[in-house]
């Protein structure tokens, strides 16, 4: 009896300690903590993997030889992880400026929609591809941050809180380009000369020079996202702009004191986030597809919300989560092909990244209340209430 | 009235020698205070006295640093509310601790849940609520919802939820300052009957007409310390006033006669809501010209939050209008208001002062990061900030290892110190400080107050809002009361007395009738 109190009682004071650990660790360097949770979530798959009855060994051994096994395999690799860069930095902008924008699935196919109406416009083979390129991206771009203004203009006017106006949003979006694709009486988007429900090709002129003849073709579009991360991370860092990003994010109640226009800040942020996935969606309609389906972007939006999680929404880790995410699901054949191990294997690995780190935000969460309780919460109740 | 006098008195509380220290201020220091049997005890103080912590140490929500409690003779160490409780120690607090969508029997049995099996026995509880009600005379419905009744309603119903837990020492912090008139003469009548049916009761206020009318006896706290105790038969309106706001000068701020010049901040006839939507400010007319302090005293909660917001454009006005610098600036963004040349220190240091991660330097530009001198084509000149702050905090005295230091690792004084020096520095005409040294030790206090009087000196208006009575009188040149959202009363400060202040603060006359 007594002896099972004091084993609770240890394993409390154990999970005090790794609770700490984890707490310093996380101030100290961000990303150890998310490096800890991918091996966490190789480990726990592995147990898995060997109770499916399969070498758990074999099966990573298929996993990274899919992934960066060789030319073909990494540029597939890469070309898998552009989209991600962008649907992840679209949670990431917003989360700086303290919004938690979860649309980024919906406006991924707002800026795709866009992107493939103005790049099958009959006037688009007219163009050079210097100017049709960029044309195409633009609208892209354009159609994600109307469809990520949006729930920020609704914040401010209304109060609708952001999780729920995206969730909205991502529905109307979906259900929309669904059936402006479908459709075939009234022809809104439909090619009608193609069998699968899909929009016109877009004119050669708007096509992203291909770098790698891969499986899927590596092309130019990860310039552009990649640079895009690092403008990022230095509006985030070094801008006026970036800083009042921040300070919004940190404390709105004092940005408002400080004179910091917060509504325009909420807005801004939330139109830069829609727009970062709607040029991943613009750079994928012109350098993979060709044309818009909606089922291309399916779930993109919300592994972005994982990777930039993973990537504690810092843009430039953000590169190497995407990296990370893609690769994964493009090695994932390879894997089921030798091992027979399924490619959900793979899925499930990633949910438990996320689980991790997700959790350990929890921990975090109790502790900092915990915390609170001691001393500098009473502090504060002395100024207000003594 | 309970017999608080004779031999027969007999302690149910007795707080001994308690020291309780906070971060940067020691809010009670070597107090002591017995309740008898059946008596009522009011504690009386300025905001900031130190009345809510003593309580709260005796209801088990803070531990004391130094000294006993004892209940009924036996030394007590609470852990939390929760061994108060089960020592018959009840609470009420200024607000309440209700949850508006459930009905008042619901709230009353809330962690005290009477059930039949694994379901709510409502029908039982709402037989005990209903005879405590009787007993008592609190009038509560047990099936209304709690959200649809009025302040004093659920006040009653806060009380009864006390009584259910057995309380026989009930502590009341402030509990008249949200009712009408009216009700608070019902309340009195409740109080009455509690004790009349020996329960004790510790009341806390800072309105000295209610002390009398109901005390039996009275302890005085001022700066965390017992000043002074009294009878309700021995004490007057003016000697508890006295008391209350202590005949020591703190502070002897060295300044000149002021030299006013043009007006620099008028309102005419201001209103403003507060976030609730009650108007606290009702029509507030007032002018500050250039070189002079003019100090707003007041009862915290007579509206100043929301007049100083209203005029920094943090907060709408609901009619009249504010004039600064000769032109209108009613509802302008305070963007607008910091441009024209307005300062602002903000009462609250930690919600609206800093941003709290992020580091000196930020913060010492907070609202100025957007300058041509710190921002170049919407790029931020890092050079140029971290060279501003590295002055600052010379100029100022912020101890701390670096500007680039997290503002979060600093002391309240020295948060402080950083806020001053960026509101303080610049081309500013007119400055409206609030609560400037809430908290702070004497030298931050000293040398904050320096650098008001040197800006006045220089020729702003400075608009000082301030709940301490002290700061008021040291540092102001002429002296307005604010109460109930409007001043009850302008005079110079040469001229003011504490007492008269004290009055006018606490009753809106200088007569005290009302």
């Amino acid at each position: 009896m007594n002896g099972a109190r004091n084993a609770n009682a240890g394993i409390g004071r154990a999970a005090g300690q790794v609770h700490r650990v984890l707490t310093e660790a996380w101030r100290l360097q961000p990303l150890y903590v998310s490096l800890y949770a991918i091996l966490l979530s190789f480990v726990v798959g592995g147990v898995l993997i060997s109770i499916i009855g399969v070498n758990p060994f074999t099966a990573y051994w298929a996993l990274l030889r899919g992934m960066v096994g060789g030319g073909d395999e990494i540029a597939g690799s890469l070309a898998r992880s552009v989209p991600f860069i962008g649907s992840a930095l679209a949670l990431a902008f917003a989360f700086r400026a303290g919004l938690f924008n979860i649309g980024a699935e919906g406006q991924l196919l707002a800026g795709g929609v866009t992107a493939a109406y103005v790049g099958a416009l009959s006037w688009m083979s007219d163009l050079p591809g210097i100017v049709a390129i960029p044309l195409i991206l633009i609208a892209g771009t354009m159609g994600g941050a109307i469809w990520g203004g949006i729930p920020g203009v609704l914040r401010t006017k209304t109060g609708a809180h952001e999780v729920i106006s995206t969730i909205m949003l991502n529905s109307l979006v979906l259900f929309g380009v669904r059936w402006m694709v479908n459709s075939r009486d009234p022809v809104v988007l439909r090619d009608t000369e193609s069998t699968v429900p899909r929009t016109d090709p877009i004119s050669d002129t708007a096509v992203l020079p291909e770098l790698v003849d891969s499986q899927p073709v590596l092309h130019t579009g990860l310039f552009a996202l990649v640079g895009i991360c690092f403008v990022v991370a230095f509006v985030l860092k070094r801008t006026t702009f970036g800083f009042e990003v921040g300070t919004v994010g940190l404390n709105p109640h004092a940005s408002h004191y400080a004179g910091i226009n917060v509504n325009r800040v909420i807005v801004a942020s939330m139109a830069a986030s829609g727009a970062f996935a709607g040029l991943a969606a613009a750079s994928e309609i012109s350098g993979t597809n060709g044309f818009f389906q909606p089922g291309t972007f399916f779930l993109m939006g919300f592994d972005g919300i994982a990777i930039a999680l993973l990537a504690r929404t810092n843009p430039v880790a953000i590169i190497a989560a995407a990296l990370l995410w893609g690769s994964m699901l493009s090695g994932a054949p390879l894997m089921q092909q030798e091992a027979d191990v399924s490619i959900d294997v793979v899925r499930i690995i990633q949910a438990m990244v996320l689980l991790f780190v997700a959790a350990d935000a929890i921990v975090r969460y109790l502790f900092r209340v915990r915390e609170l309780d001691q001393s500098p919460f009473k502090a504060t109740s002395v100024e207000g209430a003594v | 009235m309970a017999q608080a006098s004779g031999g027969a008195a007999r302690p149910v509380l007795e707080v001994e020698g308690i020291t309780k220290a906070f971060p940067g201020v020691v809010a009670n220091d070597d107090v002591s205070l017995t309740l008898n049997q059946g008596e009522i005890h009011c504690l009386l103080g300025e905001n900031g006295a130190g009345k809510s912590t003593l309580v709260n140490m005796v209801f088990g929500l803070y531990r004391p640093d130094q000294g006993t409690i004892k209940v009924r003779g036996e030394e007590v160490h609470f852990e939390d509310s929760g061994d108060a409780i089960a020592r018959g120690i009840g609470m009420v607090h200024q607000h309440f601790q209700l949850i508006p969508v459930f009905t008042v029997a619901e709230n009353i049995i809330l962690g005290n849940e009477v059930t039949k099996g694994a379901f709510l026995d409502l029908d039982s509880a709402r037989r005990q609520i209903d005879s405590l009600a009787e007993r008592y005379g609190l009038a509560v419905d047990p099936d209304a919802t709690v959200g649809e009744l009025s302040v004093g309603e659920q006040q009653r119903v806060e009380l009864v939820k006390a009584l259910f837990r057995d309380a026989d020492i009930l502590i009341l912090d402030e509990p008249t300052a949200v009712l009408t008139p009216g009700e608070v003469d019902d309340f009195f009548g409740v109080v009455e009957s509690l004790t009349g049916q020996g329960k004790s009761i510790i009341f806390i206020t800072h309105k000295l007409r209610e002390v009398l009318a109901v005390a039996d006896r009275i302890t005085v706290l001022r700066a965390g310390r017992v000043v002074g105790t009294a009878t309700a038969e021995g004490a007057t309106q003016q000697s508890l006033a006295n008391l209350m706001v202590g005949r020591d000068v703190v502070f002897r701020v060295d300044k000149g006669e002021a030299d006013p010049g043009a007006p620099v901040l008028r309102t005419q006839g201001l209103r403003v809501a507060d976030d609730r939507g009650v108007e606290t400010v009702t029509g507030f007319d007032v002018e500050v010209r250039a070189g002079e302090i003019f100090g707003i005293a007041g009862v915290e909660g007579n509206g100043q939050r929301e007049l100083v917001e209203a005029v920094c454009g943090m907060r709408p006005t609901a009619g009249g209008r504010v004039e600064m610098l000769g032109q209108e600036t009613t509802d302008w963004s305070p963007r607008k208001i910091t441009e024209l040349g307005v300062a602002h220190v903000p009462e609250n240091r930690s919600k609206h002062g800093v941003v709290a991660q992020y580091t000196i330097a930020d913060n010492l530009v907070l609202n100025r990061y957007h300058h041509r001198k710190f921002s170049q084509r919407g790029v931020r000149n890092t050079a140029a900030i971290n060279a501003e702050a590295q002055e600052l905090v010379e100029q100022f005295d912020v101890r701390t290892p670096g500007v680039d230091a997290v503002i979060d690792t600093l002391s309240g004084g020295n948060q402080q110190k950083v806020i001053v020096a960026r509101e303080l520095t610049g081309d500013i005409k007119a400055l409206v400080v609030a609560q400037p040294t809430r908290g702070l030790d004497v030298g931050s206090i000293e040398f904050i107050h320096r650098k008001i009087i040197e800006l006045r000196d220089q020729g702003v208006a400075v608009l000082l809002v301030s709940a301490e009575l002290d700061e008021i009188l040291s540092l102001s040149d002429r002296i307005g009361v604010l109460y109930r959202g409007r001043l009850a009363g302008t005079v110079n400060a040469a001229d003011a007395t504490r007492e008269e202040l004290g009055l006018l603060m606490a009753t809106g006359s200088s007569e005290g009738q009302r």
